[in-house]
């Protein structure tokens, strides 16, 4: 089984440079100028107006109102992204304790409830989801941006799944310690679920971050346009000009795409096992 | 499973059935309080009715009135709605765009990702760097992709482009429908290859040492090893794939969609999702928007319900 496989390396390589050359590419343009990359297509060698072209995207004021700035979106993609985040660790584990942990009246009524929202994605109630939105005044606000995106089930199913996982006997020796279920909550479960919780964090963190569809509709206030709004208001500008500022753009989505690339990564094995040991 | 089916009638009877009955407890013992479990289940009820349930029953309740554009009143009008929305000729063809779609992409995100997962799994040498570079990529945003994707076919300065042309086919994304459709395909596929990859990976890695071994000696020829052996084993991964790259394709490639058609979707390919975008907001038509909405769902329940029952049957739980 250990010998070298040449011709499996050859079609891993490909496959992964056919994967990994965009995002390169991408990078290495947005250190180039506009000119530059008019002229000579994308790069994918560094250039020497990288530091120049992120400060102007970073703190030029931009919009309509002038109000919005790169370092501004990037501030509300983080907001989301951790508020998201946060809210679905705290809610998602809540509910799955007393679904998991207690017996009463209700509860396959409760969990059905909660489960269905698993099989309608946002996408196909956007409209009237605006519309409650807007008779509740959330439009234009992080609370708005956020509560909608918790409403559905997938932190509950990974909490519950891990829940069942462990083992009966843990309850039956806190029982008889006497603990009641607030105290085995945090005295038993909050540890053993910290793994957990970091790898469901970052699958989060990640998913808030790159919300688009929902941000786009809530937000016609430039103060809580986020990084992937900005995206589609730089490609609207686009229309007509003589040189479009390709560098700004994909400076743009270099600041979008890097965070969520770097969290990944870095946090890889937990990540990996948060996604795949959900799924049992 | 198969004592119900021997025991109930009809296959939706069964279904039902089998969701009202109490489920097997998820613990031995459990706590035994009576208020406790609502205080800790709340919070997330709290926010599944007012933003999922109101506005699901809001979007049932508006498709079956025309609303008065500006402000002034709805009219009832039936199933006027669906059979308009149903009745379209733009409808049916965005419906069969729709289905096209989402065969090709799902089709081949899975089998790019099984290919990559398999090579991944058979080399010892530098899997977790090629694990990392897919696992970057998983991370990318759908319409960021869709920004690269853009540059990638720009009329300017985009390589696929100055690549096709070399072939004497004049791509023009954005403006032609079919050439927009390949980019919007190929740029799907290659932001949903990564996820496919990771978990088929974690799926073949968790296949014991012995089953291998036991493989190997039975069969000595490698391809018809891996789709004897191998193949089934991997089935409940690839099944809960199936159904999530069937979602990936119908629901997240929105973001993909609204960069690359750039607003002008009249002579773009679009999916229908995006569809319901279009005639709610760009439109205002929202008894229109909700009645389609209504129809994605029952487009999603049905493909979920037909799809655990009809391979549930053929998949291995090993």
């Amino acid at each position: 089984m250990n010998r070298i496989r040449p011709l499996d390396h050859l079609i891993l390589i490909l496959g992964t440079l056919f994967m990994v050359m965009p995002v390169v590419v991408a990078i290495m343009t947005s250190t180039h100028t506009a000119v530059e990359i008019h002229t000579g297509g994308l790069q994918i060698l560094p250039g020497n107006d990288g530091y120049d072209t992120y400060q102007t995207v970073l703190t030029r004021q931009g919009g309509f109102t002038g109000q919005v700035t790169g370092a501004r979106m990037v501030m509300n993609s983080l907001i989301l992204g951790l508020g998201f985040a946060i809210g679905k660790i705290v809610l998602s584990m809540a509910a799955a304790y007393a679904l998991v942990y207690f017996r009463f009246r209700f509860a396959t009524l409760m969990f059905w409830v909660i489960f269905t929202t698993l099989l309608l994605p946002l996408e196909v109630r956007i409209m009237p989801s605006y519309q409650v939105m807007s008779q509740l005044g959330l439009l234009n606000s992080y609370t708005g941006l956020i509560l909608p995106l918790l409403a559905s089930a997938t932190g509950t199913f990974y909490f519950r799944q891990f829940f069942k996982s462990i083992p009966d006997e843990l309850l039956e020796a806190a029982r008889i310690d006497g603990a009641g279920p607030v105290k085995f909550f945090i005295d038993v479960i909050l540890p053993l679920s910290k793994t957990m919780m970091a790898a469901i964090f970052i699958i989060m963190f990640v998913y808030g971050w790159n919300q688009y569809l929902w941000p786009m509709l809530m937000t016609t206030d430039e103060r809580f346009f986020t990084l992937m709004r900005g995206i589609k208001q730089i490609l609207q500008v686009w229309v007509g000009s003589q040189i479009p500022d390709y560098n700004e753009a994909f400076a743009l989505a270099v600041l979008a795409l890097l965070p969520p690339v770097l969290v990944v990564v870095v946090f890889q094995r937990w990540f990996i096992k948060g996604l795949t040991e959900s799924d049992k | 499973m198969t004592n119900a089916a021997q025991t109930s009638p009809g296959p939706i009877r069964r279904w039902i059935a089998r969701a009202t009955v109490r489920p097997e407890p998820a613990k031995r013992v459990q706590f035994d309080r009576p208020l406790l479990p609502w205080l800790f289940l709340a919070p997330q009820l709290a926010v599944i009715f007012v933003f999922f349930y109101w506005p699901s029953a809001q979007a049932i309740s508006s498709s079956f009135y025309i609303e008065d554009p500006f402000g002034f009143g709805a009219t009832f009008v039936g199933f006027d709605n669906y059979t308009d929305a149903l009745g379209s000729a733009e409808y049916r063809h965005i419906a069969s765009f729709t289905a096209i779609f989402t065969v090709l992409v799902t089709a081949f995100s899975l089998g790019l990702g099984l290919l990559l997962a398999v090579k991944a799994d058979q080399v010892i040498r530098a899997r977790s760097t090629y694990r990392t570079a897919m696992i970057s990529v998983y991370a990318i945003a759908p319409p960021v992709a869709g920004l690269i994707g853009m540059m990638l076919f720009d009329q300017h300065i985009g390589p696929f482009v100055k690549l096709a042309a070399w072939f004497g086919w004049e791509m023009k994304v954005g403006l032609n429908y079919f050439d927009t459709a390949f980019a919007m395909i190929l740029v799907s596929v290659w932001k949903q290859v990564p996820y496919n990859f990771i978990f088929i990976l974690s799926g073949l890695q968790g296949i014991p040492q012995s089953v291998r071994e036991a493989a190997l000696i039975d069969c000595k020829n490698g391809a018809r090893r891996f789709f004897t052996a191998i193949l089934p084993l991997l089935a409940p991964t690839a099944f809960f794939l199936l159904i999530i790259n069937i979602t990936y394709a119908l629901f997240d490639t929105f973001a993909v969609i609204d960069v690359m058609v750039k607003d002008k979707a009249a002579n773009n390919p679009i999916t229908l999702v995006y569809k319901v975008y279009v005639d709610g907001f760009r439109g205002n038509d929202i008894g229109g928007s909700s009645a389609q909405s209504v129809i994605l769902m029952l487009v999603v329940l049905v493909l979920t319900l037909v799809q655990f029952r009809w391979l549930e049957r053929r998949v291995h739980y090993g």
